[in-house]
């Protein structure tokens, strides 16, 4: 890596000839923040035209959301697991086996939904927990440990189910994949309160994102152009009012959004604002470092296979609520698109880096792909073929952006 | 007034009677140390005299199995690196220990963030760590954006930035290990500048090199360890450069190591074994000439930076030049490899022993096979007697210190590492060496016999290209002197120019 000229001594002529082309410069600077969202724009946009127009139809909209809502979801916790130096190949099992736990629980047990959930959320953690013991305390590697998570759990839920699919699930339970929040307002094709939801966020951003420049700007720290921030707020609240306006005229926000969008506000706070986050990417960058300043890095790993398995637990309730039954083949292979989302969204390998953000639209890309060549008519088998192969496109210009920065 | 040691003020440290034993080998015996505030301490030694030892006993990270500390006249153990910095000793380690991936602010305060907000603040307070940041990175006389990428800046940068995080704490000891290893004669000013500002400030500081130079150009005073023993603790005054080599080594080494050995006269008319003209590659270095002859040793001098070892990667085939030609036994070749280069009879010994030159998980024998066996290609075996009889060869010629030819090399001290790696490019036979910092990070003992070693090499005809950015050693083993300096060739010298000719060259053109 070549080092960057504004090192050392402050030079004022250098400093201003950084200045001449900001607008440039910052595009360049953050293109691999903005490149994976314009790829995910072009993906979306190239799919709409191919598919006349029937991907961004309500009603597709709101099942490409539904369909993706357990990827997203496991994508926040494996990228905690990939920014700490690890990976989590056992989330496609611990997802099935706690949709078979739910279903065993709910409908021959004839338990609550409630608890049942509850429960289920706590194995997920106790499975994390002990995958992250072996992996933290006893220093095995964790490809190896959770590739026998993987074995362990998929046997344990064929197991759990006798080899059945077990169904249907109380229709409360179904509510958490199926619902959508309730419409207060009677508009005739529109839910007013859905759309309305969406506004607000879309606002309540723009706040956050001026108030965020504001602080830069007064702590004198590099901010991006005006110019630039105007338009990518503006840009990206229109969209936001826009996708709100399409939900709204199907049936409105679907529950498992909201779940998800709290989640992914939740995560990119802990992954930038708190001691926690920043300890992990502390510990993905130098471990050795990390364990030098203090701190205490096993643990770090511990709490993030801990998350791990909630967040698979969660998906598994979400997956087993959608099909409204659990089979032993749920969750078979989500590993590895949630593993791909984390990659296209520019994590790295290595640990250290990566984005909530970036997993999240990694997510998406992979989601958006799926459902456009499904729509398309193109057979699984290609369609693993296309998908392998934009994984590796994605890393290779991430990699190849590296190198040149 | 410190009525035993004649100190004007207390020790604000005291470590007396430290051991150290790893499974019942020791490796510090009845060690002392002792600090006063507002003192640079040079904590002198050869590999393994125990000086990375003291100093992770001192920081917390290993425990003693002996011995007393004393902080501010109190007894103190640190049990872990986090409780050594609550007691206010802090750490500058040789590597840049830092997180490349996090911001400059981040990595100053990592595993202390300010925090701000409710249930014991567990949110970061940006504000409040940029600034604080800012005021640590200008008192060590920095001018750096804090916010942005520690990967953004050069090492130099970094290694400043680590000390900045060192300061944080409110550090009262000061412990850097090796921090001028990877630094520029520049940049080794500027960190003595921010050295002796922090003497000024009362600050205990613990420097440990491989310098000489350094040690009397900052320091006050000196403590000597050896084979894990403790030596002596002298002002700087008392303890000249001789009776300081005398004192790492013991009596008898330091003779030999003084007496400078005799460059044989070299035959001029041999012709060139290999000629560059007008290599170049650009922005990486400008045209460069260069002849090498059979049986020449031509040093390659230079500040780190000057395109040392560009030039060698470029002789090498690790970089493919865009400017001039290069010629083997007066023949044009182009390398687009090393193994083009190994070919015509080429060997690179790197300059990161660690990360280029060692393997370290695998054993001696394989360390010193594994050129000559990539060499044989995949298809012809090194039998594994062949292996060891070659390994053994030069474990007895170089005399690397290895209880036998199979122990991992990681185990082995810096200097019989480096002596292996050249033992795997000797064991090829090239007709050229381009040994790239042979002796950095080495002790002064192993030094001296590498430098013999090239010697010997040279006069049974194998032409040497040496590369050191300690002087001293250039003009003791070149035949002619190449200086770098900025990417570009400055200047050629004689054999047995001075030192001080060479500072001249590379200082000429300046002014």
């Amino acid at each position: 890596m070549t080092p960057s000229p504004t090192a050392t001594l402050a030079n004022p002529a250098e400093a201003a000839a950084r200045n001449d082309k900001p607008l440039l410069e910052h595009i360049k600077h953050n293109f691999r923040e903005y490149g994976m969202l314009i790829t995910l724009v072009a993906i979306m946009g190239f799919f709409q035209y191919m598919t006349d127009g029937t991907l961004m139809q309500p009603l597709n909209l709101t099942n490409l959301l539904l369909q993706n809502s357990y990827i997203v979801i496991m994508a926040l916790g494996m990228l905690l697991v990939i920014v700490a130096g690890h990976i989590d190949l056992s989330v496609g099992s611990v997802c099935g086996f706690i949709g078979a736990l739910a279903a065993v629980l709910m409908v021959e047990y004839h338990w609550h939904f409630l608890p049942a959930s509850l429960v289920c959320l706590l194995c997920g953690g106790i499975i994390g927990g002990l995958q992250g013991w072996f992996v933290a305390f006893s220093r095995i590697p964790s490809f190896i440990v959770t590739l026998a998570g993987m074995l362990v759990f998929k046997g344990l839920a064929l197991a759990l189910l006798a080899g059945q699919s077990v169904g249907p699930f109380p229709a409360e339970f179904q509510l958490l994949s199926s619902g959508f929040i309730p419409d207060l307002f009677s508009v005739e094709g529109l839910k007013l309160t859905s759309l309305l939801l969406g506004v607000a966020v879309a606002v309540a951003l723009a706040v956050a994102g001026v108030r965020a420049r504001a602080n830069r700007v007064r702590h004198g720290v590099q901010a991006e152009p005006l110019a630039f921030f105007v338009a990518r707020t503006a840009v990206f609240a229109a969209l936001l009012v826009y996708f709100a306006y399409l939900l709204a005229s199907y049936k409105g926000l679907p529950n498992v959004l909201v779940v998800m969008a709290l989640l992914i506000v939740l995560f990119d706070f802990v992954t930038s604002r708190t001691t926690i986050g920043r300890r992990i990417y502390a510990m993905g960058g130098n471990e050795k470092a990390a364990k030098l300043s203090g701190i205490k890095t096993e643990r770090l790993s511990f709490y993030a296979f801990i998350n791990m398995g909630v967040l698979a637990a969660l998906a598994g309730l979400v997956f087993a609520a959608r099909l409204n039954t659990a089979t032993p083949k749920a969750g078979l292979g989500f590993e590895l698109d949630v593993i791909a989302a984390c990659f296209i969204g520019g994590a790295s390998a290595s640990g250290g880096v990566g984005k909530v953000m970036g997993a999240v639209i990694g997510a998406f890309v992979m989601g958006v792909m799926n459902n456009g060549m499904s729509i398309l008519g193109i057979g699984i088998d290609y369609q693993q073929v296309i998908k392998g192969v934009v994984l590796l496109a994605a890393v290779l210009v991430d990699v190849y952006n590296k190198n040149k920065a | 007034m410190d009525v035993s040691t004649g100190h004007p003020l207390a020790p604000v440290l005291e470590l007396t009677g430290i051991h150290k034993h790893f499974s019942g080998i020791p490796v510090l015996r009845d060690v002392q140390l002792n600090l006063y505030p507002g003192e640079i301490h040079a904590l002198m030694g050869q590999n393994g005299a125990g000086k990375s030892t003291l100093i992770k006993v001192l920081t917390g990270v290993l425990e003693a199995s002996g011995g007393q500390m004393r902080l501010a006249g109190q007894a103190v153990w640190p049990d872990s690196p986090l409780a050594a910095q609550r007691l206010g000793i802090s750490t500058v380690y040789q590597e840049v220990n830092l997180c490349p991936n996090l911001s400059v602010a981040e990595n100053i305060f990592a595993g202390r963030y300010p925090r701000c907000g409710i249930a014991q603040g567990f949110r970061i307070d940006w504000a409040t760590l940029h600034q604080r940041a800012r005021d640590l990175v200008a008192r060590i006389g920095l001018s750096i954006d804090v916010t942005r990428l520690l990967s953004d800046y050069p090492v130099a940068v970094q290694q400043l930035v680590a000390i900045a995080r060192a300061l944080s704490i409110e550090a009262k000891v000061l412990i850097l290990d090796e921090p001028t290893s990877s630094l520029d004669d520049d940049e080794v000013q500027k960190l003595f500048e921010v050295l002796r500002r922090l003497r000024g400030e009362g600050l205990a500081i613990v420097f440990v090199t491989h310098f000489l130079n350094q040690v009397y150009a900052v320091s006050d005073r000196i403590t000597v360890l050896r084979n894990g023993a403790w030596v002596g603790e002298w002002a700087v005054g008392d303890l000249g450069p001789q009776a300081l080599i005398a004192a790492m080594l013991g009596r008898e080494l330091a003779a030999q190591c003084t007496e400078p050995p005799v460059i044989p006269v070299f035959d001029d008319a041999a012709p060139a074994l290999l000629e560059a003209q007008g290599l170049g590659q650009s922005g990486q270095l400008q045209p460069i000439d260069l002849k090498v002859r059979a049986g020449e040793v031509v040093g390659l001098a230079g500040l780190l930076g000057s395109g040392r070892t560009e030039l060698a990667r470029l002789l090498f085939g690790l970089q493919a030049p865009d400017k001039g030609v290069l010629r083997i036994d007066g023949r044009t070749v182009t390398f687009s490899n090393p193994m083009d280069a190994i070919r015509a009879g080429l060997a690179l010994c790197p300059e990161e022993r660690k990360t280029d030159g060692i393997v370290a998980e695998l054993s001696v024998r394989e360390n010193i096979a594994l050129a000559l066996q990539a060499r044989m290609g995949m298809g012809r075996f090194l039998s594994r007697a062949e292996q060891t009889a070659i390994a053994e060869r030069y474990v007895k010629l170089l005399g690397i210190k290895t209880s036998s030819v199979d122990t991992p090399i990681a185990l082995l001290s810096g200097g019989n590492q480096q002596k292996a790696i050249l033992a795997r490019w000797m064991a090829i036979e090239p007709r050229l060496l381009i040994l790239d910092e042979p002796t950095r990070g080495i002790d002064v003992a192993a030094k001296q016999e590498i430098m013999e070693q090239i010697l010997c090499l040279a006069e049974a005809g194998m032409a040497v290209v040496f590369i050191s950015s300690e002087m001293s050693e250039v003009v003791r083993v070149a035949h002619r002197i190449v200086v770098l300096r900025d990417r570009r060739k400055v200047g050629e010298l004689p054999a047995g120019s001075s030192e001080e000719a060479v500072y001249e060259l590379i200082a000429a053109e300046n002014a």
